[in-house]
């Protein structure tokens, strides 16, 4: 299944899912701060603003309907323009269900980040609904300058349910170079998910990463974060908490807990 | 690419794509004397006329446990598997490398596929360090590579190997020299990914017999087990690779396991331990 | 085909087994040492470092079942500055280190020679193994197998390769034979009817200046193998 890169005319219901882009781009206001001149969603894809603090706009996704289902096709942007800065937010956890056909959806990112801009990513967790199939796909592209606060929470199934199938991909690439490429593939038809080298049974996964040219200088130290966590330098300048944790809040807790080691 | 769908014979377990066949190709081809093939099927991708044709049983060699390239230092994540109780028997131990195989072991395999079809070794080496954010992970592979490299420039001498020697002195990682190594060796691309695929398991194995006493009849069985696992990933790491040489290193699958990673910055810590990873 | 590089195979690979390294300097005399757990192979080093150092530039390769013990017992023993001080990590079979799958081994001993400089000696003791455990020729020039009387006094007619090949064959503890009930002059015999010419010393390392037969002899191979290669 292909994913429209630009943003389709309106949320189109095919026969077999939903297709629906959002789109928000952050350009400095002149003012000091930075203002949002697009901010537009559809069909599942609802974005608020909220209220700026000091430089950084905040947007906000409200899921306005159920999605992914299967067969859906989704992409969100976000660019943020040189001296920019955004912050972004769910109000809810995405809940990937199963669609009518088995037909998996897609959900694809991609972000971009200019020079001296500065993007924290902050969304609440994907949740992976018994039977769904869920392919999500993200691109970072990092100017050299840029800052990064990425976290990604997976849950796999809901309370006392067996978890969907979920396959996610996230590259970020910085100054056009690759810095992290990642894929995690749980449930049904990825083999040994559950098995002591992926997960050992733990029911969500999740990591932050911070880019920041600061690093170069002064790179993160490898710090053991308890049993099942652990905040690592990537090779560039950047750091990478990879946590496994029983369920959601311990997962926050683990990520909370990193952020505050770096100061972000 | 022609793929069969066959139904694995392994109870429990769903279809499993078979990669494609070059054994088959190879078989049906008549034995020549002296080393140089003419009659070589085609290849599926290029830059094959810049290397030397070779013998596959430099594959055996290649891949043979004691290939003195410094790997029977290295349990794969089985040691700390084994002090958390992850790893406790043999079947414990087969899910281990069933997880291990899919994930870095993929990963791993496609990079030495992609190192085997000729793409730039040192493009590859940043796109394994973007594919591994393990420091102590980063850190054993250039040791293994560096390794790695001694054995291979002394089986099988290449200007290809004596290239990336000179540029990463301090080693590549170890997947990149290997499919290199193997490039050298004239093997394929899939001959590559074979390779590094059975080190992805044989590893942990082998480290698990000595860490548990686990019966050393049940972990070569557990590793017979994972055989139409390593048909999987061998050949969807020579696709990826075919599609690479197109595409570029981007096209390389990335599958990563989270526990693999964090209990590898876990284990570096350990004051005492047998395994250097 | 590049596989006809038969001019410089194998140095290719073990390059840094010719005296004379890339840049034209002479590299290090390799020793080994080898033998089974609780011979006295770390003592040994350690009295060889203390004997010699003030005379020779001394590096340190060990090869440990876990990691790091014999390094850091060097380390505390102040023998060597710690940059001089390298351990092997070994996957439980220190034999497979020195004799099979030299490979870290060989690096372990170029870092050392790249990092702190020109080195006389590089001493490279393997963990405590079997009869059996001696060093590749590719890794060392020389091997000292150390055996203690404890041990029983039958070990050096029982034989194996390291007590029968190797090029000094230490026999520690010689202080403790009339405790365990030990003949030394009829060890002496049989390591003789094993080895022929090949010198054995019986020592206590511990006793003051119990090194002095071992580091002797490291002096001779040292100015031997010198002179050789300066003429070469």
């Amino acid at each position: 299944m292909t994913v429209p890169t630009a943003p389709p005319p309106a949320a189109l219901a095919t026969g077999f899912g939903v297709r629906a882009a959002a789109r928000v781009v952050a350009v400095p206001d002149g003012r000091g701060s930075t203002g949002l001149p697009v901010l537009e969603g559809e069909g599942p894809f609802a974005l608020r603003r909220l209220r700026s603090a000091g430089r950084e706009a905040r947007a906000c996704l409200v899921g306005a309907m159920s999605a992914p289902l299967g067969g859906d096709a989704l992409a969100l942007s976000a660019t943020v323009a040189d001296g920019a800065a955004l912050r972004f937010t769910t109000t809810a956890a995405t809940i990937a269900l199963p669609g009518r056909t088995g037909a998996p959806a897609a959900y694809d990112t991609r972000l971009d980040v200019g020079e001296d801009a500065v993007l924290r990513w902050l969304p609440e967790p994907l949740i992976s609904a018994g039977g769904s199939d869920l392919r999500m796909t993200t691109r970072i592209d990092l100017a050299p300058s840029a800052r990064l606060v990425y976290r990604e929470e997976q849950v796999l199934g809901r309370a006392g349910e067996d978890t969907g199938r979920l396959v996610t991909r996230l590259t970020v690439r910085r100054a056009g170079r690759p810095l992290f490429d990642q894929e995690l593939a749980y449930g049904p038809g990825a083999p040994g998910w559950a098995g002591g080298a992926v997960l050992g049974g733990y029911g969500a996964v999740g990591q932050l990463i911070v880019v920041d040219p600061a690093f170069e200088e002064r790179p993160v130290e490898r710090t053991l974060l308890g049993e099942t966590a652990v905040l690592t330098p990537l090779a560039g300048p950047a750091a990478l908490v990879t946590a496994v944790a029983p369920d959601a809040l311990c997962l926050r807790r683990h990520l909370d807990a990193a952020a505050n080691l770096m100061d972000w | 690419m022609a793929i069969h769908h066959v139904t694995a014979p392994v109870a429990g377990a769903a279809a499993r794509t078979r990669p494609p066949e070059p054994f088959k190709e190879r078989a049906a081809r008549p034995p020549e004397p002296g080393p140089v093939r003419s009659g070589r099927p085609p290849e599926p991708f290029g830059n094959r006329a810049a290397r030397p044709a070779g013998s596959r049983a430099a594959l055996l060699v290649l891949a043979d446990g004691r290939f003195p390239a410094g790997g029977h230092a290295h349990s794969g994540g089985a040691e700390p598997a084994v002090k958390t109780g992850r790893v406790r028997d043999a079947a414990t131990l087969e899910e281990f490398c069933r997880g291990r195989l899919h994930t870095a072991g993929l990963t791993a395999a496609a990079l030495a596929a992609a190192a085997a079809a000729g793409l730039d070794p040192l493009v590859l080496d940043e796109a394994a360090d973007a594919r591994t954010p393990a420091p102590a992970l980063r850190a054993a592979a250039r040791r293994l590579g560096r390794q790695m490299m001694r054995a291979a420039r002394a089986a099988w001498p290449s200007p290809e190997l004596d290239a990336l020697a000179a540029a990463r002195p301090r080693g590549a990682h170890q997947p990149v020299v290997l499919g290199l190594a193997a490039r050298a060796a004239g093997l394929a691309p899939l001959d590559a990914a074979y390779a590094s695929a059975y080190e992805a398991v044989s590893g942990p194995a082998t480290a698990t017999v000595r860490l548990l006493s686990l019966d050393p009849f049940d972990a070569t069985a557990v590793l017979a087990h994972l055989a139409v696992d390593l048909d999987q990933v061998a050949g969807t790491a020579a696709e990826a690779a075919a599609r690479a040489v197109r595409e570029g290193a981007e096209a390389l699958p990335a599958p990563s396991a989270p526990l693999l990673d964090i209990t590898a910055e876990q284990h570096a810590t350990w004051p005492v331990r047998l395994f250097a990873s | 085909m590049h596989l006809d590089h038969g001019n410089d195979f194998p140095e290719r690979h073990t390059h840094s087994a010719e005296a004379i390294r890339p840049d034209g300097t002479r590299r290090a005399l390799r020793i080994g040492l080898g033998g089974p757990v609780g011979t006295g192979k770390t003592a040994t080093v350690a009295a060889l470092c203390r004997a010699l150092r003030d005379e020779l530039s001394i590096a340190v390769v060990t090869n440990d079942i876990y990691t790091r013990e014999d390094a850091e017992f060097l380390l505390r023993e102040a023998v060597l500055p710690p940059e001089r001080i390298s351990a092997v990590e070994t996957g439980a079979c220190p034999h497979t280190a020195i004799r099979d799958d030299i490979s870290a081994n060989l690096e372990a001993v170029e870092d050392l020679e790249d990092q702190v400089g020109p080195l006389d000696l590089v001493l490279v003791e393997s963990g405590g193994d079997n009869l059996t455990a001696t060093f590749s020729r590719g890794l060392v020039d020389f091997q000292i197998f150390v055996i203690d009387v404890s041990g029983g006094d039958d070990i050096p007619r029982k034989g194996g390769p390291g007590v029968t090949t190797a090029d000094l064959l230490v026999v520690n503890k010689t202080d403790l034979a009339p405790y365990v009930g030990v003949d030394l002059e009829g060890m002496a015999r049989d390591a003789k009817a094993q080895r022929g010419d090949l010198p054995v010393a019986f020592t206590s390392i511990k006793a003051e200046g119990g090194v002095r037969p071992v580091s002797d002899w490291v002096r001779e191979r040292l100015a031997a193998w010198t002179a050789e290669n300066a003429a070469a």
